[in-house]
């Protein structure tokens, strides 16, 4: 795993974004982890090594505290070589559902909050001819399934976006990595019975094994097969399937 | 002047921070850096070229006030040698510039690119500092900056001088200088190589010249062991009587090209190839070798330039360092103890496998500045190179190093520093480092001037 000395995470108090933010500050990388749940970033910086990790609280859907946020974590941190961002909002949705406040919030999570911070990381690292910006998307952002309309769509806006800054970082010293996880066992797939679902940790250190690597990553093999061969099935026939 | 976030390095690159870059043209522009720093709650961190090897002019986040833009020179009084520049002049603007009315600078580096500012904010020595000492010791005057954004013109009887030559940049911003030049006869000088078989013969050498030599200087084979520790090529120079036209810039140009042949701009390339231990033992031992049967004992003539700047001949001869970087770890050490404390220092390095690719050995004078590296000794500096395996190591051979120096009662350099911890510091520099910041609170007294050196080392409270 390439080291990081100083990194910012996105949605670090539960979940894959909490374990990226341990293992990196196991591995020695000083980190700002946000938040809105103070409590819980504490009690995640009270078992890193003292010092390493940095609670900061912030709503993603605060678009207007970003700048402000991010620029309170460059300087505390003393610089900036990675971004994550894996604050993300999947809240159950019913199948004849239509909750526009409710879907409002999945975009301003997912993808709104997403542009907020990578776009300041992006400027950043553009001056700096340097860093690193990871995006945790889904594969749920593959297709548009009949279950989780926005939540699908504001990860498919994701990997659009993160493909776009990576286009145009190309060549400038920044890479732009995009993962797209399959089921995880954190708090927001509690209330699903999911049957193999990876365990945070896991996908933590397949995360950032290819954090430097421009590009889409699945976090296993299967995966990508599966999902090459969803991507390209017509369809009348993906609205038939039980996914 | 919109500060632009840009990555900063220190020569040897094993250090980097992003700060945020300003480029003043003018004493106004420099206040109104103070004004964003302090708007910002940003402190303020001083750049010339970015030639000291450590983490002096490099500070995380802070706003870093480089002066490129203010290099113009002010005045230049050709019967008496006084030329009054600004903070961003380099050495290389000093000599271009008064060579042709017959005029040097009275110390220099053994690069050109450092600026005038940089130059004395850490108080440069030359192969010259046991006749002429550090250039602290040239200047009529120097313009100063506070914190508050006053310019004071100080002299070097005023008492604050002793504090901010020298000050690396910490106690006020050097906006101008004048400079005494040193008057030469010609543009070239009569060099003397000698080949030193050991330690012994090495500081015999020396002491044979160090009354009647202009420069001194010797490169020193760090592989070499028993009877052959210590080993090198010692070249003793002195100014030379010659036609004018040794003073023209063309004259003294450095060439293009390596033996007429291939172009300079790639030879950091084949360095490259060449930068690991068992080749570098190889050719520390062909020089040697060759130094013995070729020119021992003979005088040549030379330019001032040519024998100056030995290492601009090659540029960006660090990239063969890549990707880790190197360390230059410079010590400075009364005579008496010198042989003992640098033969350790060889010995203890090849113990541990870490021996440095370079070692050069130069004869000192004592100063009266208050962060001075100035004895009346020697200083020897050892180029280490960093590898994330072996940085630890290095760090850790560096600090028993620092033990053998600070026993004999020796001195550090800050532009070469990137190892020293607040403890050696404090043993270092005793009692003056109290009388320095007192200076520093005078001229500085918010604090806004740092560094990552001035806080590694505990110069300044973090
Ligand atoms: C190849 C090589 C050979 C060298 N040989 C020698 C040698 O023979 N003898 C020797 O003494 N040194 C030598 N040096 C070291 C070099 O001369 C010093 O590090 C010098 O300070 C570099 O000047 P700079 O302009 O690059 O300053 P920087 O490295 O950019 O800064 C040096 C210090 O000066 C401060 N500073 C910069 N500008 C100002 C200003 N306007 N006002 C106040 N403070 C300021 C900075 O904050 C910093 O602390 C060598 C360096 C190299 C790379
Ligand atoms: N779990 C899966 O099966 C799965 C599968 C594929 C992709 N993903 C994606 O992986 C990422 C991580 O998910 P997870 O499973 O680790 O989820 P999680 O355990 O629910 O964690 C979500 C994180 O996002 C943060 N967050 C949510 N809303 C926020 C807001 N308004 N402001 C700031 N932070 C906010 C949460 O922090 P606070 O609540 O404290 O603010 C929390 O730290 C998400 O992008 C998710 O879409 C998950």
């Amino acid at each position: 795993m390439r080291t990081y000395e100083r990194a910012i995470v996105v949605g670090a108090s539960s979940g894959l974004g909490r374990a990226i933010a341990a293992r990196l500050a196991a591995s020695g990388c000083r980190v700002a982890a946000v938040a809105r749940r103070l409590e819980r970033l504490e009690s995640l910086a009270s078992e890193a090594p003292p010092g390493r990790i940095l609670a900061l609280r912030h709503d993603v859907r605060r678009l207007d505290d970003v700048p402000e946020a991010f620029d309170a974590a460059c300087r505390a941190l003393e610089g900036l070589d990675l971004v994550v961002y894996s604050a993300g909002f999947m809240p159950p949705v019913g199948p004849t559902e239509f909750d526009t406040p409710k879907d409002r919030q999945i975009v301003e999570v997912n993808f709104l909050g997403a542009v907020a911070w990578l776009n300041l990381a992006a400027d950043r690292f553009l001056q700096t001819r340097r860093g690193a910006i990871v995006g945790i998307g889904s594969v749920a952002g593959d297709r548009g399934r009949k279950g989780q309309p926005v939540y699908n769509a504001s990860k498919a806006a994701l990997h659009a976006y993160l493909e776009a800054l990576r286009n145009r970082l190309h060549g400038k010293g920044v890479t732009v990595a995009t993962f797209k996880p399959g089921p995880m066992r954190t708090e927001m797939t509690a209330h699903l019975r999911l049957s193999r679902a990876m365990d945070p940790d896991s996908a933590a250190r397949i995360v950032l094994s290819k954090a430097h690597v421009s590009g889409e990553h699945y976090l296993c093999l299967s995966h990508r097969l599966v999902f090459a061969v969803l991507r390209n099935t017509p369809s009348w026939i993906f609205r038939r399937l039980p996914v | 002047m919109r500060p632009q976030l840009v990555r900063l390095s220190g020569f040897g690159m094993t250090t980097a921070a992003d700060a945020w870059q300003v480029l003043p043209s003018s004493d106004e522009d420099v206040r109104q850096a103070l004004r964003l720093a302090k708007a910002e709650g940003r402190r303020i961190v001083l750049r010339g070229a970015g030639r000291s090897y450590g983490d002096a002019a490099i500070r995380p986040e802070a706003v870093a006030v480089s002066f490129e833009r203010m290099r113009r020179i002010l005045s230049w009084d050709a019967e008496r040698g006084i030329l009054a520049v600004e903070a961003g002049g380099t050495v290389g603007d000093l000599w271009r510039f008064a060579l042709p009315d017959g005029w040097w600078p009275p110390v220099v580096s053994g690069t050109m690119f450092p600026t005038v500012g940089g130059a004395i904010a850490m108080n440069i020595h030359g192969k010259n500092a046991f006749r002429e000492g550090t250039l602290g010791e040239h200047l009529a005057w120097i313009d100063v900056m506070d914190s508050e954004g006053q310019v004071h013109r100080v002299r070097p009887e005023d008492p604050a001088f002793r504090a901010i030559v020298g000050g690396a940049g910490l106690v006020g911003i050097i906006l101008r200088a004048a400079i005494r030049m040193k008057r030469v006869p010609s543009g070239d000088l009569r060099v003397l190589a000698v080949a030193a078989r050991n330690w012994r013969e090495q500081f015999e050498v020396f002491s044979r010249h160090e009354n009647e030599a202009d420069y001194l200087v010797s490169w020193v084979d760090c592989f070499a062991r028993g009877s052959s520790a210590g080993r090198g090529l010692i070249h003793a120079a002195w100014y030379s009587e010659g036609g004018r036209s040794t003073l023209s810039l063309e004259h003294q140009e450095l060439p293009d090209t390596i033996l007429g042949l291939v172009p300079k701009s790639v030879v950091w390339r084949f360095l490259k190839a060449l930068n690991r231990r068992s080749a570098m033992r190889a050719l520390n031992g062909a020089k040697y070798r060759l130094g013995t049967w070729i020119g021992n004992g003979k005088m040549e003539h030379q330019s001032l330039v040519a024998f100056s700047f030995l290492l601009d001949y090659v540029p960006n001869w660090r990239w063969a360092y890549l990707p880790g970087g190197f360390i230059q770890y410079q010590s400075f050490v009364p005579k008496e103890a010198a042989p003992r404390v640098f033969e350790s220092q060889v010995a203890l390095q090849q113990r541990l496998g870490l021996e440095a690719f370079l070692g050069v050995l130069k004869r000192h004078r004592p100063d009266g500045f208050l962060l001075s590296h100035g004895v009346d000794g020697y200083s020897l500096a050892l180029d280490f190179k960093v590898t994330p395996r072996n940085r630890e190591r290095v760090w850790s051979m560096a600090h028993q190093m620092n033990e053998l120096v600070l026993e004999a009662g020796g001195q550090f350099y800050l532009a070469k520093d990137s190892t020293l911890r607040p403890q050696d510091l404090r043993r270092w520099l005793g009692p003056r480092l109290q009388e320095w910041r007192e200076w520093k609170r005078l001229f500085d007294p918010s604090g806004l001037l740092t560094s990552s050196l001035a806080e590694r080392t505990g110069l300044i409270d973090p």
